[in-house]
């Protein structure tokens, strides 16, 4: 038994599964905040989209193994191209535009962008979830003696630090990743250097965009696919990133497991409080550190 | 280029000459309308009307984005239908108990996301917006999924039958007129001078003397009490008060309503929220997904039409005279 004085006592297997939980929801919510800092520190956009764009990459897995019979292993190559591509053309056409405005058309405008997308599948769908099993590879249970671990979760939760990890290391260690940084900085002289700043940036969000195509197929096994998957979430990852501060890459996908193992534990020892924690602990580190945990004061 | 582009404020001659025709126009409008028009279809407008133009007074006049205002809209919504249908107050004063209520709201929501600037301020309220929504899914004077419904409309004053749909349109009138007046009295204060010099120019607004924070504060409470003298009011409209109001779709609206009609004009929203409020009664009868319209409008507007109708009539009338 595990006990929490004058709180509630429970069986570790209990703890253990809503820990493995929110490691998972930890990781969507690491991964999902990544790309919003990755997007915001080159484009000075805040992605709404950003849910929508999860939520596509679920459907595109859905759609390859309905209507193409491709399975799950290609659609966690394919899905995160396809959002990307989605992206770029919404970078393209609309995005782009709002670079020389305040940085609130960008938030209104993906948060018009979003609104289509969902609207349109939840036209064709409804609201209800579809079915995606999890490939056959990592499907059943295992024993690891203190707990039966499911072998998707279990997966779920390597990958995705092996991505926020690669992502990390492909900003701060690589070439392209400084550019990105110097760009970051000064996309000016960037550009005078015979850089190309623009396609960067429609890069970059392209990236990003891939990086929540990519949760959204690791997600479509775990939650059902659904129209509505992604803004509730978008949401919860604001606060994260409110909290997180978005000036460092490191900061977003710590703070984004350790809220989603609070989150966790809060289901545990206080269930009726697990759908706010997340906004409560935003609102504390509002009070206590205003720039956000690992955020520099403006 | 700030959001609130200084719109409304042209050569004074200019601005006085269209507010007051639009002013007389809507007057004459608004009380021949009921006669022609169904009068709770007018009264929904009404209180979008002021829904809008409360939120326009944040974004339009301090240059703060709220994403989270359906909260104090929402939340006088149900503190209004509990003090009629439980506590037994009486109309005027349970709307009234709804507003201060969300001005109370307000208070909290303020002085946290006061605490970040531009964008952050706006995931912020949009954050604690959402909290607030599952804050009512859980408690139990909300009534979860069913929401406080069967609210009676009560009497005026204990004398005039609220239940009388044309009465009552002239009870909803008198409100957002007020309001109305209210917020234009803000704006054209030497307290509202200072809010939008805040917006202007920050910095320099501190360097003068002015406290910027408690500046901000007091018009989002003074926004969000707006907010809430819209949402009590539609409340005893529908004689209801649903989940509807309190989610981040609705923040979304108002916002909407705000942008299309002219952002930082004060005949703008009230304009935005007539053609939204329009559409989505005209679309509810057809079968078109009206979210996927909305955004539509949205993207057009960021992208096209980012003065809004007002402001882009007002930058005509410069433009010639």
């Amino acid at each position: 038994m595990f006990c929490i004085p004058y709180v509630k006592c429970l069986p570790f297997v209990a703890l253990y599964g809503q820990l493995l939980l929110g490691l998972i929801n930890g990781s969507f919510y690491a991964l999902l905040s990544l790309g919003l800092a990755v997007i915001f520190g080159m484009l000075r956009v805040i992605n709404f989209a950003h849910g929508a764009l999860y939520m596509l990459g679920a459907f595109v897995s859905w759609w390859l193994s309905v209507a193409l019979g491709i399975p799950y292993w290609g659609a966690l190559i394919v899905a995160p191209l396809a959002v990307g591509l989605v992206a770029v053309v919404i970078e393209k056409t609309m995005l782009h535009q709002m670079y020389r405005l305040d940085p609130l058309y960008g938030l209104l405008l993906t948060f018009g962008i979003t609104q289509v997308i969902e609207g349109t599948f939840r036209y064709f769908y409804g609201a209800s979830g579809q079915p995606y099993p999890p490939p056959p590879a990592l499907s059943g249970p295992l024993n690891l003696g203190f707990m039966i671990l499911p072998i998707y979760r279990g997966w779920v939760v390597v990958i995705s630090i092996l991505a926020c990890l690669g992502t990390w290391l492909l900003i701060e260690r690589t070439r392209i990743g400084a550019y990105l940084r110097a760009a970051t900085e000064n996309p000016v002289l960037v550009q005078t250097f015979g850089i190309n700043v623009p396609l960067m940036m429609t890069l970059t969000y392209a990236f990003g965009a891939a990086l929540a195509g990519f949760a959204g197929v690791l997600a479509a096994p775990i939650y059902q696919v659904s129209p509505l998957m992604g803004t509730n979430l978008i949401i919860i990852v604001f606060a994260v990133v409110v909290a997180g501060g978005m000036g460092s890459i490191l900061g977003a996908i710590v703070t984004g497991y350790i809220l989603g193992l609070l989150e966790g534990l809060t289901k545990v020892f206080y269930p009726e409080a697990s759908n706010i924690v997340i906004f409560v602990v935003m609102a504390i580190v509002l009070l206590l550190r205003p720039a956000g945990l690992f955020g520099r004061a403006a | 280029m700030s959001i609130a582009a200084r719109q409304g404020e042209g050569r004074v001659g200019i601005r006085t000459g269209f507010n007051l025709l639009v002013i007389v126009a809507s007057a004459i409008a608004a009380l021949v309308a009921p006669f022609v028009i169904y009068p709770v279809f007018l009264m929904n407008v009404l209180c979008f009307a002021l829904f809008a133009s409360a939120f326009n007074l944040l974004i339009g006049f301090v240059g703060l984005l709220s994403f989270g205002h359906a909260a104090f809209f929402g939340a006088a919504a149900y503190v209004t239908a509990h003090a009629a249908k439980v506590w037994g107050l009486p109309t005027e004063l349970a709307i009234l108990v709804g507003a201060l209520a969300a001005a109370a709201l307000g208070l909290v929501v303020g002085f946290l996301a006061i605490r970040r600037q531009g964008i952050y301020f706006s995931m912020i309220t949009l954050a604690l917006a959402q909290m607030f929504y599952f804050i009512c899914l859980e408690v139990p004077f909300t009534h979860g999924e069913d929401g406080i419904q069967g609210v009676p409309r009560g009497t005026l004053l204990g004398l005039i039958n609220l239940d009388n749909n044309l009465a009552l349109y002239f009870v909803v009138l008198a409100i957002v007129a007020a309001g109305h007046f209210a917020i234009w009295r803000i704006v054209r204060s030497p307290f509202g001078n200072i809010l939008k010099a805040i917006r202007d120019n920050e910095p320099r607004a501190i360097s003068l003397g002015y406290n910027a924070d408690s500046y901000k504060l007091r018009a989002f409470v003074l926004s969000a009490g707006l907010a809430g003298l819209a949402g009590g009011t539609n409340a005893i409209v529908f004689q209801l008060a649903t989940l509807t109001g309190v989610q981040w779709q609705s923040s979304g609206e108002v916002i909407l309503m705000t942008l299309l009609g002219g952002i930082g004009t004060l005949t703008g929203p009230p304009i935005g929220a007539a053609i939204t409020v329009g559409l989505q009664t005209y679309l509810a009868a057809l079968d078109f997904p009206v979210t996927v319209l909305i955004g539509l409008i949205f993207v057009v507007c960021v992208l096209l039409f980012r003065r809004g109708v007002a402001g882009e009539i007002l930058a005509y009338i410069r433009k010639r005279g």
